[in-house]
């Protein structure tokens, strides 16, 4: 989780200097249900991720540096500099992609755990989405596809209660949004997500429950950005008051708190962020100083070799 | 060789490929226990079950989703369009992910899908299951485009589409389905972006594919009648695009006409046109001519829709009037 944070804030400081370009959507404040989450998976499981991908890269194991020279627009970069912040993929890590389309993900998870349980293979897909993707067509067909076939894949919706800049009260005619399972005869739950571990042992719940071949579940996961919806969002549309409260809420001070409950040493944990904080800086380095993708790239990957 | 209808060269395409790679699968409205809403699927599900020949409920952009997911990790779907019509709810699933997918991962996730289905105008069929779509999807780049006239085309054409390692939009024309045409026995395929010279002549080039090469098939005959040797360029697929085989015709008849079942703004024509005047310039005796449906949605009224649909006569009438 501090290696997300400390990942976004330096993504942030780059993209304010004009290092890193189009759009920026940080995860900053929703670390837990990123890593939670993928906490609960096997290597030979699936990720499908949104535009707001760089938690779940990380949280996943990705390694930092391709992360950043990704953000950087470098050859170096995971998706070789062709993706940008919204589209990291690592195919060895399965490592789905980041998909800037919302909600039009959520069907090719379905069709990724399709796939699986096609070869008979018992790998569990899951899929982030905000409650945003849970009003687009793809949400409802896909979790009706997933439903019919009783498909290995976890739907979690990361609820932060903001699509952009509308509230979730003038988007869902019903708030929960994990209740919309009971029209796909579908498991569900619902969690607070500043809590990580509560978090993974939820979702491991409804991954165990897929890989045994009982079906999909919809978990909810109520959570909160810290930021505007990306970096050129001052996010008007929430008080000051809002903000603080769930400030105090921070998932990372929670973690933290925890731990040295269970007998860390503060001493410990923070030459733990300073580690992190060094493999971050060597991270900004190596994007900073990767060259950018050669031209002959530009035709590169429009089509795939012939098989 | 046998003779086979357009829609039974496309079957035995399939059954052959599924025999052979058990990666492949059959996703779409209606292709299992319907047997096809237009047969092309018939008997697949007694003999490939019910794991490979799946129906779909009516979901286009679900079931789109589930075959790009799917073709993300190994599998080989075809997934049937009932119509191409009804691709449009599921025209984000094929451009934003499929079309880009091997592109924005740098080179990771190879797509091999094809989007397949019944396409064209025609029929009576009115404003929403009368529309030609291939111009839009050989817009954009990642997509494969085949538009199959004959039924050993589409025999081919088809095979090649499901070996391709990319996403492939193939619009079979629904007007052409029982259709009857030679298909070798032996098996064989046609390359993607190969053409074929499917009638010769010297005094003009009609440049066509799918249906609307029965257009130009016929408006040649009519025109043999009075002397005028019409050459038929096929080119089988838009992307890739035989360009050569339209140059060097160009260059023996001097005058070219381009024969489509879509509408004329910004349909594909008009890029053949360009490039036309581009490349063969020097060659050209008359401006680049174009018959196509006609700049209005389809109408359901019998006179209307002859009227707004090409047919041989109106290309006949231009290249009578090109060679003035």
């Amino acid at each position: 989780m501090v290696l997300i944070r400390k990942f976004e804030e330096a993504a942030a400081k780059a993209y304010s200097v004009g290092k890193i370009g189009g759009f920026l959507h940080l995860y900053i404040g929703q670390e837990a249900v990123g890593v939670g989450s993928i906490a609960s998976l096997t290597p030979k499981d699936y990720i499908v991720s949104t535009y707001r991908d760089h938690g779940h890269a990380l949280a996943r194991g990705l390694h930092p540096k391709p992360l950043m020279a990704e953000l950087f627009g470098k050859g170096t970069g995971i998706s070789k500099g062709n993706g940008g912040s919204m589209h990291f993929f690592d195919r060895n890590a399965h490592f789905m992609g980041g998909h800037g389309i919302v909600g039009g993900h959520i069907s090719l998870a379905a069709g990724i755990a399709f796939a699986s349980k096609f070869k008979k293979e018992d790998s569990v897909t899951i899929c982030f989405f905000g409650e945003g993707a849970a009003n687009i067509g793809s949400f409802h067909e896909g979790l009706n596809l997933a439903a019919i076939w009783k498909l290995p894949v976890v739907f979690i919706c990361e609820n932060n209660h903001y699509a952009m800049g509308t509230p979730e009260y003038r988007a869902l005619a019903v708030k929960d949004v994990s209740v919309r399972a009971y029209a796909y005869d579908m498991a569900r739950d619902h969690i607070e997500g500043d809590e990580v571990r509560k978090v993974r042992d939820h979702v491991k719940v409804a991954v165990e429950r897929a890989r045994r071949g009982e079906g999909p579940t919809l978990i909810e996961v109520s959570t909160y950005r810290f930021r505007g919806h990306s970096m050129s969002d001052p996010a008007k549309y929430r008080t000051k008051e809002e903000l603080e409260a769930y400030k105090k809420k921070d998932p990372l001070m929670r973690a933290r708190h925890e731990l040295e409950l269970g007998g860390i040493k503060t001493e410990e944990l923070d030459k733990l962020d300073l580690e992190i904080q060094t493999q971050i800086d060597e991270a900004y380095e190596y994007a900073e100083t990767s060259p950018e993708p050669p031209l002959s790239q530009l035709h590169k990957y429009v089509y795939a070799e012939d098989k | 060789m046998a003779i086979l209808t357009y829609r039974e060269a496309l079957n035995r395409a399939m059954v052959e490929e599924m025999e052979k790679d058990p990666l492949i699968y059959l996703m779409g409205e209606e292709v299992g226990h319907y047997q096809g809403a237009y047969k092309v699927s018939q008997g697949m599900l007694s003999k490939f079950g019910e794991d490979r020949v799946i129906d779909t409920p009516i979901s286009e952009n679900g079931f789109a989703g589930i075959g790009v997911g799917s073709a993300m990790v190994g599998l080989r779907p075809i997934i049937e369009f009932m119509t191409w019509n009804f691709s449009l709810v599921a025209i984000d699933q094929i451009i934003n992910s499929a079309a880009k997918m091997n592109y924005m991962s740098g080179g990771q996730f190879p797509m091999p899908i094809v989007f397949r289905g019944a396409g064209g105008v025609g029929g009576r069929l009115g404003a929403q299951h009368s529309q030609a779509f291939e111009s839009w999807y050989a817009h954009c780049p990642g997509l494969k485009v085949v538009c199959p006239a004959t039924p050993k085309d589409a025999y081919g054409l088809l095979k090649s589409s499901i070996r391709d390692n990319n996403p492939t939009i193939f619009i079979e024309s629904e007007v052409l389905y029982g259709s009857k045409g030679e298909v070798p026995e032996q098996e064989y395929t046609i390359p993607l972006g190969l053409g074929e010279i499917k009638r010769k002549g010297t005094d003009i080039t009609l440049v066509t594919w799918s249906r609307a090469l029965v257009f130009a098939e016929e408006a040649a005959a009519l025109l043999e009648q009075e002397g005028i040797s019409v050459e038929i360029v096929d080119l089988r697929s838009l992307r890739p695009l035989d360009e050569n085989l339209i140059y060097e015709s160009v260059k023996k008849t001097n005058r070219a006409v381009v024969v489509e079942e879509g509408w004329p703004v910004a349909g594909f024509g008009a890029q053949i046109a360009y490039l036309i005047q581009k490349n063969a310039f020097a060659y050209l005796d008359h401006p680049v001519e174009r018959v196509t449906q006609m700049d209005v949605p389809m109408s359901y009224a019998a006179n209307l829709e002859r009227m707004s649909l090409p047919n041989a006569t109106r290309v006949a009438d231009t290249i009578r009037e090109m060679l003035q």
